[in-house]
């Protein structure tokens, strides 16, 4: 199995994902505020380079992601329009889900995209089931499942890591400590505090991983998906990371200082990216710009079709629940 | 006719339709190397290898999770509650995962996966091991429910949910298992959501589903002795439920009793009231009147177990008392 490289190219699309997700995260928390965006919304600013790193190691056109309910970038990085998320966000029928899911409920079939999951750790299981059918079907596709530091203490968790070891499945268990369960910190949820030690019961290869370097996360998810494509069953990686936003925008963020969220920003993983791509020459200022300004246009190409699509039809309200025609009760 | 068991019948089902479609196999507590606990899957194993009847340990959410992201990724599995009781370790996954995966995903990701296994009471096994669902996961949108009565309608039902494209709960009964009945050779699908009307009558309808249907039956026939002529209608399915056989006959006996293994407050025969009165109010010479368990946890005493649950003698009472005679 080929080893990672780490090229230019590499780096200028780690800079430019990381920093369209970033750029979208931010207009979609601006619309929140003038309401053109409703429901919950949960934001991924400062994990990005779990995702950046994660999508390095992976073949996004076989290989499989789920995650729970901060779920608006991860489509984008599998291949779906950022013009589908954000109308998904606005409530449109252009959307991901059709306007039915909104912002915890992204879904792609095309992109091998899982969801969108809104139960804390619930996506655990499906995504081992996932992996199952992968194995099952005897392709070589493996699964990314990503949860929170708060689902790790769901029992879904623990069943689910018995199983994917007793029936050895290609799915990497994927935590994104960002600290924080909404306001309760690790410490105060657990009597440890290391996360990855949790797949030491199961014997499962786990290790802690520095979430704020995608270097450090694709080349450990790297290892897992070799494994898991040979058969040689699950990995739970622990990525020590960290949200700049609050849980969701109703969060006063009472429980952590603004000293601690700036500490993080200095180890910000776009910084990072693009210091070491100027320390290298790798791009000009007015490259850098460029990149800029057409993570923008990109952004408001998003919110003007989002604007524009329509709202779903009310009919619609009783299309997709079942596969055929079902006698609905309408009274 | 070929006379079988009811847990063969689910047996066969299974097997034929595992058979027929790669994607479909069977997972639970106790399913493959034990035969089934109640030995609804003997020889499966044998059969079908250890790729397609899996044996599970004890973690209903776990393995009701897994079986839910395999049938995201095209699988069909079969999920076996040892009863349903444990179903709701699993009701998570079953509710807010299966039965949402369709819609959520705007028709992304159909969900085409069968949860099965016993329900209700099956003698002294306490108030844990006692109770009827159907009503819980009738309520909820996305899923369809079934609850054969019978080893034919067992077979027939299950070979359709197992082909269905959507989420199907599957209620058994212990008490049903070792039921005979004739089941022919050749392959059958009963259609979900039709009603069978097993008895035609003219006085009073009787309206019931799953394994309280023998008490229904022989209740019909003490009083066809006495020269009451029920309609007996098992729904066979209570999700969807085919209300136009149910109102049908209403309009012709004007007369309804519902019998329900299960607590009264919000069941399915409250639903069903609501609809009658609803759809044909004007045809009803008495109200409609139920016959449902105490509405208390079941206890294990075997007097406390009968006083619980539904009786022959009262349902005969409440047909008599819609047609107000003595």
């Amino acid at each position: 199995m080929a080893k990672l490289k780490y090229t230019k190219e590499t780096y200028l699309k780690w800079y430019e994902d990381m920093l369209l997700w970033r750029k979208f995260e931010d207009k979609t928390s601006a619309l929140y505020i003038q309401q053109k965006i409703r429901g919950f919304l949960h934001l991924y600013n400062g994990q990005e380079a779990v995702l950046a790193g994660s999508i390095h190691a992976i073949d996004p056109k076989k290989d499989k992601m789920i995650t729970a309910y901060r779920d608006h970038v991860q489509p984008i990085a599998m291949g779906v329009s950022p013009n589908n998320i954000m109308a998904e966000l606005f409530g449109k029928a252009t959307g991901t889900s059709g306007g039915k899911g909104g912002s915890m409920h992204m879904f792609s079939k095309k992109y091998n995209f899982f969801g969108g999951h809104g139960i804390v750790g619930a996506q655990v299981p499906i995504g081992a089931g996932i992996a199952f059918a992968d194995k099952y079907n005897d392709t070589d596709a493996v699964t990314l499942c990503y949860m929170g530091d708060g689902a790790v203490r769901q029992g879904a968790i623990h069943e689910t890591f018995n199983m994917a070891m007793i029936w050895n499945l290609p799915v990497i268990f994927i935590c994104e400590n960002n600290g924080y369960a909404m306001g309760t910190s690790v410490e105060r949820s657990a009597n440890h505090t290391d996360i990855w030690k949790l797949g030491l019961s199961y014997e499962m290869p786990c290790s802690p991983v520095d979430g704020m370097d995608p270097v450090a996360v694709s080349k450990a998810v790297k290892e897992a998906v070799d494994r898991a494509r040979k058969g040689e069953g699950p990995t739970f990686l622990e990525m020590k990371t960290y949200r700049y936003k609050g849980h969701s925008m109703s969060d006063a963020q009472k429980y952590r200082t603004k000293d601690e969220i700036a500490e993080y920003q200095k180890i910000d993983p776009i910084a990072k990216v693009l210091e070491h791509i100027k320390k290298n020459k790798w791009a000009t200022d007015d490259e850098i710009q460029a990149t800029l300004d057409k993570i923008k246009a990109t952004v408001k190409e998003a919110v003007d079709f989002a604007e524009e699509s329509p709202f779903p039809a009310n009919e619609s309200l009783y299309k997709n629940v079942y596969v055929e025609e079902y006698p609905f009760i309408k009274e | 006719m070929r006379v079988i068991q009811f847990r063969q019948a689910i047996a066969e089902a299974m097997s034929e339709e595992m058979r027929r479609d790669e994607k479909v196999f069977l997972l639970g507590e106790e399913v493959a190397e034990y035969n089934g606990a109640y030995k609804a899957s003997q020889g499966m194993l044998d059969e079908f290898g250890a790729k397609r009847v899996i044996d599970t340990p004890i973690a209903e959410l776990g393995f009701a999770g897994i079986a839910t992201g395999a049938t995201m990724n095209g699988l069909k599995p079969i999920v076996e509650f040892m009863t349903f009781n444990f179903s709701l370790v699993a009701i998570d996954q079953i509710i807010n995962s299966a039965a949402k995966m369709m819609q959520m995903s705007d028709g992304q990701f159909p969900m085409p996966m069968v949860f099965r296994g016993p329900t209700a009471s099956a003698g002294q096994l306490g108030a844990q091991h006692s109770q009827a669902f159907e009503s819980w996961y009738a309520n909820c949108p996305g899923l369809k429910v079934v609850c054969p009565s019978n080893p034919y309608d067992a077979k027939g039902l299950l070979k359709a949910s197992i082909r269905d494209n959507d989420p199907v709960i599957f209620m058994e009964s212990e008490q049903m298992y070792g039921d005979k009945g004739e089941v022919p050779e050749g392959e059958y699908i009963i259609p979900i959501g039709v009603a069978d009307v097993v008895r035609e009558g003219s006085d009073v309808t009787l309206v019931s589903f799953g394994k309280i249907m023998k008490k229904v039956t022989e209740a019909a026939d003490l009083l066809a002795e006495q020269g009451i002529n029920a309609e007996v209608i098992d729904l066979r399915t209570v999700r969807p439920i085919d209300y136009d056989t149910v109102i049908t006959s209403v309009k012709k006996t004007n007369r309804l009793v519902i019998v329900e293994e299960a607590w009264p407050l919000a069941s399915l025969s409250s639903e069903i009231a609501f609809n009658v009165q609803k759809d044909a109010f004007d045809d009803m010479d008495a109200p409609v009147k139920r016959v449902c368990t105490a509405d208390v946890p079941m206890a294990y005493a075997p007097n406390l177990v009968e006083e619980f649950m539904p009786k022959v003698s009262k349902i005969i009472e409440e047909v008599k008392s819609v047609m107000y005679v003595k």
